[in-house]
Parts: C-alpha cells; sequence; structure tokens
C-alpha cells in the first residue's frame, strides 16, 4: 500500500505566506479568545473543591442545586460529568471551613435528600496550592523552550532554533485558544498534555531540518526553496503516518478514557493537527525567510569543496 | 551488512528475558489480603507473631492460601473477599484483648497473586496510585512560625527561670511574635543578662537597645537554630501523624515529607473517607500551663474582674472558665504516651503521661513549688484553646508517670488519653490539598486506562502489518516489546502507576511507532531509489538513527521539564512519559534491527523485501517487491 504518490516535489515555499497569513489569523484568534474569554481553569489552579458524585437514577442537577444552596456555600458550579448518574459538583474556597467539612456537610446534605448518592471523589486545594502549581507549569514551559532552542541551536542552527520555537508555541497558543473559546476545562493533566504536544511536533521540525540539512549536502546545485519543497516533499508520507498512528492512541483515549481523560486527549489531538501543519509549513518558511544557507548547515564543508569541486557527492555521509 | 554480532542478540535476548520476568507480576492481578503490623513502638513483627496469627486462623477455621512473615508486618492472602473480612475480625479479636489500646494493626490489603519465585526475584507488580485503587491523599502544611513561636514561649520560660536563679533583677520579659524582650534598669544587669543568654540558651542571639530610661534586651532565635526546630517540628509532626494513621488500620500508608514544609499522607485503600479525615484533620496542639490562682485570676474566673496581665481565658471541655497563665511549662513534645487507666488506690479511671527527660525534670520542679494548685493542660485546635482537664497538684511527681485521676469516667479518661496522645503536635497543620477516591472509581479507571492502551495498540499495529506488510510486523513487535520494557521498568522501580501514567503509556507508543515509519519510509525510499534490499535495509536504518535521535530528544526535553516543576498527576504523567521514550529508542531501533537482520540478514542474494508496495514516480510500473 502506498498512500503517497507524488510525481514531482510540490512547491511549498510557493505558498508560505498564505500558510503563514493563515497561522497568524488563527493566532491572533486565540490570543484574542484568550483575552477575551480567559481559560477555564480547574481547581487545581484556582484552589476550592470537586466532588464527583454519583446515583442510581440519572440525576437531577436542579435538585442537587438547591440542596447545596441550602447550605448556603455561595457560587456552586453543579454539572455532568461523563455520564447523566454523574455529577460533578465545584465549591470555591470558603473562609473559616476546613475542606474536610465542607464536602462532609455537602455529602450528608446530598444523602440525606437522595439516599442512593455516592462518592465517588474529592479533590481540595487549597489557594496556596493553585498559584505554585501555575508558576510552576510556566517554569516547566519556559524549560522546555529554553532546552529545545538550545539543543537545536547546538544540533542545527539557531535559525532553525528559532523557526521551530515560533511554529510550535504558536501550536500552544492555538491550543490555549480552543480551550478558552469552548470553555473547556483546563487542568494539570491538559497542561501536561500542552507540553508533551510542544516537544512532540517539534519532532516533525526536527524530521523536515535534518532533510534539509541533507539535501544541502547532496544536492549542491538546488537553490534554498528547492530543498526546502524536497524536504518536506520526501517526509510528508513520514509526517502524515506518523501522526496518524499517534492520533489513533489520542483517538482511542478520547473514546475508551473516560471523562477523566477526555480534555488531555482533545489538547492532544488539537496539538497533533495543527502541529503537523505548523512544524512543516510554518517553521520551514520562518527558517527560509530568516535566511538559511548551505554555509550554515554544512560546516567544515567549505575546505572540501575547493579540493574537489566537481564531486557531486561533497559532503554527502552516506 | 545486515548481521548483528552475537553479543547484540545476547543483550536483546537478556533484555526479553529480565524484561518478560519483570512484567510477568503484573498479569497474576492480587487477592483480598490481611496484614498485621507493629501498632505500637513497643511491638515487634516477627515469627512469633506468625504463629500467633496462624494459631488464630485456625481458631476461626480459615485457610490462608498464603501466609508470610513479609519485613514488619506479617500477610495473609485468601481466596475470597469474605474469608478476608472473617479474617480480620478473628485477628482483630485474637492480637488485641483490648479493643481501646490495640498493640497491633489489622488492616484489609491487596496482594499480588504472582508465585513465589518470582517474588523472591523481588518481581512485584508496579504500584498503583491512588487514582487507580482508591484510597484518601492529604498534602499538609505546617505552620512553622507557630512552631517558632512555640519555641521562644518555651525559651521565654527558661529564661525568667534562669534570671531568678542567678538573681538578675529585670523589669519585665516579654515574648514579642518569636523574639523576646526583655528590660533591665541599667546596663551592667543587661550586661550580666546577655553573658547568662549566651552561656546558657545557645539558641538565641541578642541584640541591645536603650529604651527611654530603661536598657532592653532583644533575643531572637538564632537562623541555625530556626533551621533545626523546624526540622524536628516536622519530624515529630509526621511520627505523629504516624501513630494516628495506625489507629485508623491501613495497610501501606505513605507519609513523606516534601519541601520544607509540607507533608503528604496517602491511604491507599481507606473506604471510611470521613474517619480518615477526621482523624488527620485534628491539627491539635498541646499545652501544659499553670492556672493562675492570684486574686485577680480567680475573680476573673468568676467572671466579675478582667483578666490578669500574663494570663488569658479559657474554657473547660464542660463549659467552665479557666484563667490560665501565659507561660508555658510543657508542650506536646515532652509528652511521650497518654493511657486510660485506674487508679491503684482508689480505683477511679485515670490517665497516665509519660513525659520525656526533660519534661520529667520541669514537672518535678514546677509540682514541687506548686502542690495544692491546679495545673491545666489545654489543646489547641486551628488557634483556639480549649482545658482538656485541670487537676490540683497533690504532691510533687519526679519521674516522669503523671496520674491524672478523679471526677472522671472511665469515657471521659479514654476520651482525654486520646486527645492527648493525639494531640502531641510540635506545630500546628492545615490541609492544603486534599484528593478522595472512591474504590469503584478506581478500578473504573484500570479499565478505561487499559482499554485505551489496548485499542489503540491494536489499531495501530494493524494499521502498520497492512501499510508496510512484513517490516510492518517487525514494528509492532518491536511496538509490543517497547510495551513490555516499559512496564518492565516501571515495575522495577516500584514507581507509581496513575491513570496519567496510562494516558502517557498510550501516547508514547503512539510517538513509538515514529521511528518505525521513519525507518520504513527511508527504506521503501532507498529501495524506490533503486538501492538493492540489503543496502537499503542498511542505509535505512543508519539515515534514520540521527533523526530519531534528535526528535527523541527534544520530546525528552519536555518530559525533564515536566518532571522538573510538575507535581502530582503532571509527575506521574511525566516519569512514564521520559521512561517510554528511552525504552523507545531501544526497541525501536536496537532491537526492530535485530528483527530484520535475523529474518533478512543471512539471506546473501536477497531479491526483494516485504514492506509494501514501492511506487516508483516515473510511472513505468508500480513495482511490488515482494
Amino acid at each position: 500500500m502506498e498512500f503517497f504518490r507524488i510525481k514531482r516535489d510540490i512547491p511549498f515555499m510557493r505558498h508560505a505566506l498564505v500558510f503563514n497569513i493563515i497561522s497568524l489569523i488563527t493566532f491572533l484568534a486565540a490570543v484574542f479568545f484568550l483575552f477575551s474569554r480567559g481559560l477555564h481553569l480547574s481547581v487545581e489552579f484556582t484552589g476550592g473543591t470537586v466532588m464527583e458524585v454519583t446515583y442510581e437514577q440519572p440525576a437531577d442537577l436542579a435538585k442537587v442545586r438547591a440542596t447545596i444552596a441550602g447550605l448556603g456555600f455561595a457560587d456552586v458550579q453543579v454539572q455532568n460529568f461523563g455520564t447523566a448518574r454523574n455529577v460533578l459538583i465545584r465549591l470555591p474556597v470558603q473562609k473559616g471551613v476546613s475542606s474536610a467539612q465542607q464536602s462532609n456537610q455537602v455529602m450528608t446534605a446530598l444523602q440525606a435528600a437522595d439516599a442512593s448518592a455516592t462518592m465517588r471523589r474529592t479533590e481540595f486545594v487549597g489557594p496556596q496550592v493553585g498559584d505554585e502549581l501555575a508558576a510552576d507549569g510556566l517554569k516547566a514551559l519556559a524549560f522546555v523552550v529554553v532546552g529545545i532552542m538550545v539543543y537545536l541551536a547546538v544540533r542545527f542552527e539557531w535559525k532553525f532554533a528559532v523557526a521551530a520555537i515560533i511554529a510550535n508555541l504558536h501550536d500552544v497558543i492555538i491550543i490555549l485558544g480552543f480551550f478558552a473559546f469552548f470553555h473547556w476545562e483546563f487542568s494539570l493533566p491538559v497542561l501536561a498534555a500542552v507540553l508533551a504536544v510542544l516537544g512532540y511536533s517539534v519532532n516533525e521540525s526536527v524530521v523536515i531540518f535534518d532533510r534539509i540539512r541533507e539535501n544541502f549536502r547532496r544536492y549542491r546545485k538546488m537553490t534554498t526553496v528547492e530543498i526546502i519543497n524536497n524536504a518536506i516533499t520526501s517526509t510528508i508520507s513520514r509526517t502524515i503516518i506518523t501522526h496518524g498512528s499517534t492520533q489513533m492512541m489520542v483517538l482511542s483515549m478520547l473514546l475508551f478514557g473516560g471523562a477523566t481523560l477526555h480534555y488531555f486527549a482533545l489538547a492532544l489531538t488539537i496539538g497533533i493537527l495543527f502541529g503537523i501543519y505548523s512544524s512543516v509549513f510554518v517553521a520551514a518558511a520562518i527558517a527560509m525567510w530568516l535566511g538559511i544557507q548551505r554555509e550554515d548547515l554544512v560546516k567544515g564543508g567549505s575546505a572540501k569543496k575547493e579540493t574537489d569541486p566537481n564531486d557531486p557527492n561533497a559532503g554527502a555521509t552516506v | 551488512m545486515n548481521r548483528y554480532p552475537v553479543w547484540k542478540y545476547v543483550v536483546i535476548a537478556l533484555a526479553l528475558i529480565v524484561g518478560g520476568l519483570y512484567a510477568l507480576p503484573n498479569f497474576f492481578g492480587e487477592s483480598p489480603a490481611v496484614q498485621v503490623s507493629a501498632g505500637k513502638s513497643m511491638v515487634k513483627v516477627d515469627a512469633g507473631t506468625l504463629v500467633q496469627v496462624q494459631a488464630a486462623l485456625k481458631v476461626a477455621g480459615l485457610e490462608p492460601d498464603l501466609l508470610a512473615l513479609d519485613g514488619a508486618s506479617v500477610k495473609a492472602r485468601f481466596t475470597t473477599p469474605d474469608d478476608q473480612l472473617k479474617a480480620k475480625d478473628a485477628l482483630q479479636k485474637a492480637l488485641n484483648p483490648d479493643p481501646a489500646d490495640p498493640s497491633y494493626v489489622v488492616a484489609l490489603n491487596l496482594l499480588s497473586r504472582s508465585p513465589g519465585w518470582l517474588s523472591a526475584l523481588k518481581a512485584s507488580p508496579m504500584y498503583l496510585g491512588l487514582d487507580l485503587r482508591g484510597g484518601v491523599h492529604f498534602m499538609l502544611q505546617v505552620d512553622m512560625q507557630a512552631a517558632l513561636a512555640k519555641r521562644a514561649e518555651s525559651l521565654s520560660g527558661d529564661l525568667r527561670t534562669m534570671l531568678r536563679e542567678k538573681n538578675i533583677r529585670h523589669s519585665g520579659i516579654n515574648r514579642v511574635g518569636q523574639t523576646i524582650e526583655i528590660k533591665f534598669r541599667d546596663m551592667a544587669t543587661l550586661q550580666a543578662a546577655r553573658n547568662l543568654v549566651q552561656d546558657q540558651l545557645a539558641d538565641l542571639q541578642t541584640v541591645d537597645t536603650p529604651d527611654g530610661t530603661e536598657f532592653k534586651l532583644t533575643a531572637s532565635i538564632k537562623p541555625e537554630a530556626g533551621r533545626r526546630i523546624q526540622e524536628q517540628a516536622l519530624k515529630q509532626n509526621i511520627t505523629t501523624l504516624h501513630n494516628r494513621i495506625n489507629e485508623l488500620g491501613v495497610a501501606e500508608p505513605v507519609i513523606q515529607q516534601q519541601g520544607l514544609d509540607r507533608i503528604v499522607v496517602q491511604l491507599p485503600g481507606v473506604q471510611d473517607t470521613a474517619k480518615a479525615k477526621d482523624i488527620l484533620g485534628r491539627t491539635a496542639t498541646l499545652e501544659v500551663r499553670m492556672v493562675d490562682e492570684s486574686a485577680e485570676g480567680r475573680a476573673a474566673e468568676l467572671g466579675t474582674a478582667m483578666v490578669p496581665f500574663g494570663s488569658e481565658r479559657y474554657l473547660e471541655r464542660n463549659g467552665q472558665t479557666v484563667i490560665v497563665k501565659k507561660q508555658v511549662i510543657l508542650t506536646g513534645e515532652n509528652l511521650t504516651d497518654a493511657q486510660p487507666g485506674f487508679d491503684s488506690q482508689t480505683q477511679e479511671p485515670s490517665v497516665n503521661l509519660n513525659l520525656d527527660a526533660k519534661g520529667t525534670r520541669i514537672f518535678r520542679d514546677v509540682t514541687r513549688e506548686n502542690v495544692g494548685k491546679r495545673m491545666a493542660i489545654l489543646l489547641f485546635e486551628k488557634g483556639k484553646g480549649e482545658v482538656v482537664t485541670a487537676p490540683v497538684i497533690r504532691t510533687e511527681i519526679g519521674g516522669g508517670r503523671v496520674q491524672i485521676s478523679g471526677r472522671m469516667t472511665t469515657v471521659e479518661a479514654n476520651d482525654t488519653a486520646l486527645l492527648l496522645r493525639a494531640g502531641s503536635l510540635a506545630a500546628p497543620m492545615e490541609i492544603i490539598e486534599e484528593m478522595t477516591i472512591g474504590p469503584s472509581l478506581g478500578a473504573e479507571n484500570i479499565a478505561k486506562g487499559f482499554r485505551s492502551v489496548a485499542y489503540g495498540f491494536v489499531a495501530v499495529a494493524l494499521f502498520m502489518c497492512v501499510y508496510y506488510m512484513l517490516f510492518g510486523v517487525f514494528s509492532s513487535v518491536a511496538l509490543a516489546f517497547n510495551l513490555l520494557l516499559l512496564v518492565a521498568v516501571l515495575s522495577m522501580l516500584q514507581a507509581t502507576l496513575t491513570l496519567p501514567g496510562m494516558a502517557a503509556m498510550a501516547l508514547v507508543l503512539g510517538m513509538a511507532i515514529d521511528s518505525n515509519v521513519l525507518i520504513n519510509e527511508r527504506i521503501r525510499e532507498e529501495l524506490r531509489n533503486g538501492a538493492s534490499p540489503q543496502a537499503a535495509i542498511h542505509t535505512g536504518y543508519d539515515r534514520a538513527w540521527a533523526t530519531i535521535f534528535d526528535s527523541n530528544i527534544t520530546t525528552l526535553i519536555a518530559g525533564l521539564a515536566l518532571l522538573a516543576f510538575g507535581s502530582g498527576p503532571v509527575r506521574g504523567f511525566a516519569v512514564v512519559h521520559c521512561l517510554g521514550i528511552m525504552t523507545s529508542m531501544f526497541s525501536g531501533v536496537f532491537f526492530s534491527r535485530g528483527v530484520v537482520n535475523f529474518w533478512y540478514g543471512r539471506q546473501n542474494r536477497l531479491k526483494s523485501v516485504s514492506i509494501g508496495t514501492i511506487w516508483r514516480p516515473d510511472g513505468a510500473v508500480a513495482v511490488k517487491a515482494e
């Protein structure tokens, strides 16, 4: 079987401007939604209590709300979780009441209202922990960005490092934009997914950069644009098959992983789809505009070039 | 050129055997079990306990399918949960004749069903996190400022005694936050006091400032002493938590220090979460102080006058007012044990306290000087104090054994003892993070995580086999080997597997296949360009390796960042993610190459390889290289 029967190199770079304008628009939209709607942060970041309660019959949310309101807690959110029988209750941090008391009070009240109510899990996070988690998340992001840039700069060239990071960070912003737009819950596992995707889609850029470097060594007559087009064309089948395989796994998580893994898998799905696009088209285009040249990548090759200018395989490594 | 030297095959075979062995225990599942461990520090669990347990089970007519002494606990495994519960009751009765004062902790647990020879190899199944087995997780923050303030208070008491002993006259000692201020009439006495502090109280540093007509000496706790006090407070609290949790009867509690001032408590399998929270959340500290029996104090007690300076007003448990001096004589730190009992002469119920050496000394001095006066034992919960009991001192008490008796029922004596015992926290704590997972949710999470990994794996493997034919089969075998290795490494390290960890497992398998896709595509490309099959395999693997390495490094950087800065669920994800990337480099390249070499490497005149359609762009013929 072969899905990709490509006769000649596809001139991707001719449309570089279009790709980047599409990217820019999506990016700006994501930033706009992030600021206008904000992220719907989970209790891990905001502090508060989450309880998951299950009923034998599909739960009557209005009744649950009324029961909890009767306890005098303000700002309570009640929603279904996964199935109609499961209810997720979110209580903000209450001054003077310990988390243990809070969840016990709620549970007692719910059981008084409907004896079939059973507690599946509760989670309480104090406000001081939430701030730390947010700070740690940002630190982790910074570490990933710096780490990957340094690695790419050492292994390839700073222009590649800059291009890869711009392309993939804009992925991250787009994932966040989706979460802001649909008001999906942004929790710690989602943060982990976002960072994992960042590392993963940089892979794509690495594969293409690797090809570009190899092409520079192999085809000495080609222009930079041709070399990039050739590199993308010859790796496109691998890119799509790899992403397809990863997506199959993620899809399996989305379908069978249940409500807990739902947003995690969703973040991965968006990340993988945009990852292909941005790391292939955007990263390569940015690298092109930053002006990558043969000399940047084929180091030490210049001396060899002079000694044997007619060898078509000069600088190639097999 | 596609042959591995023998040692490489040996490495692969070794990895297969070791990986297989250590992954194996995970397939046997777990059986209900009862675990007996020591409930007190004096009690030792040894071969004698094993015999006792055996006898008790025999009497109850229960036959465990495994009974063994494992470290500091005896474990008995049963086939049904029914037997397990019966055994727990039987052991509870046999080993703890006095339920109010249990010597052993009898707890329900799950034990791996893996055979003895595997356990002998120290091969045990992966350790499941709370979200997979159910239980309670708490993170407690120790109030270190309170610990320091308390220490300053007790130091100021010491200082007062010392100044009196040395006859150094001062015009007032006061604790202000974590510092102690002492006022003097002249410089000479200040000097004398400062020398005394420097000689006797190594924990304090002093600064003197003129204060109007008087001289003020400000003593504060040295930073290094402060650190030591904080460490001790944390340790003391962890010990106290251990004791409290022993009351709960949990099989494998985790009580760990996290950072400088935090304690993580995990109680797997605890069903009665409300009770757990109740016992843990009892963030109480204990103090012994004298009751203010001056005329003003008496008057204030009756509510007819203001509370005198240097005293405070507290309520007794029955609602009676007690005026107590601010100076702390003893704290919970000096109390080693508290047990209910009976007075040997009057047969009245009593509470018997044991004090440590320092406590004994102080107690002897205080009681000698205050016979006939009252002493109050206060319990502070969340900043609110309450007098547990305020007995009259009848005689000087030496030897550190204190008996409180009179006006008490047996139940009250029990309650008081429990409160005193559990109340000996060095510093107050607050729950800042809490997670409770019901047991049914845990089982559901395992099933969901397992299904995600299994279905995803099957889908990817099927696709690979269809698309890349035999090479796809090799890739799928390598992927399965990766999963085996990952499970084996996680079991070996006894890393905690959580639901995010299972998600990472699925994700890492999805990413690991990337290496094989890269290799297979490269080989196809070489074939397309007209290379011979053997040469194509060789260059395919060689060229792909650099790319695979680079791309895995970037993924690993992200994984390491998560490991370094993540906590809780993120850490569980990151551990599996990082390990998975490393095992995937081994299985995806080294192992899969081994399989390919083994299959094709020996054939010198290899005409074609089964890697699916090799399509040539010149359009002439699509050659099916088979």
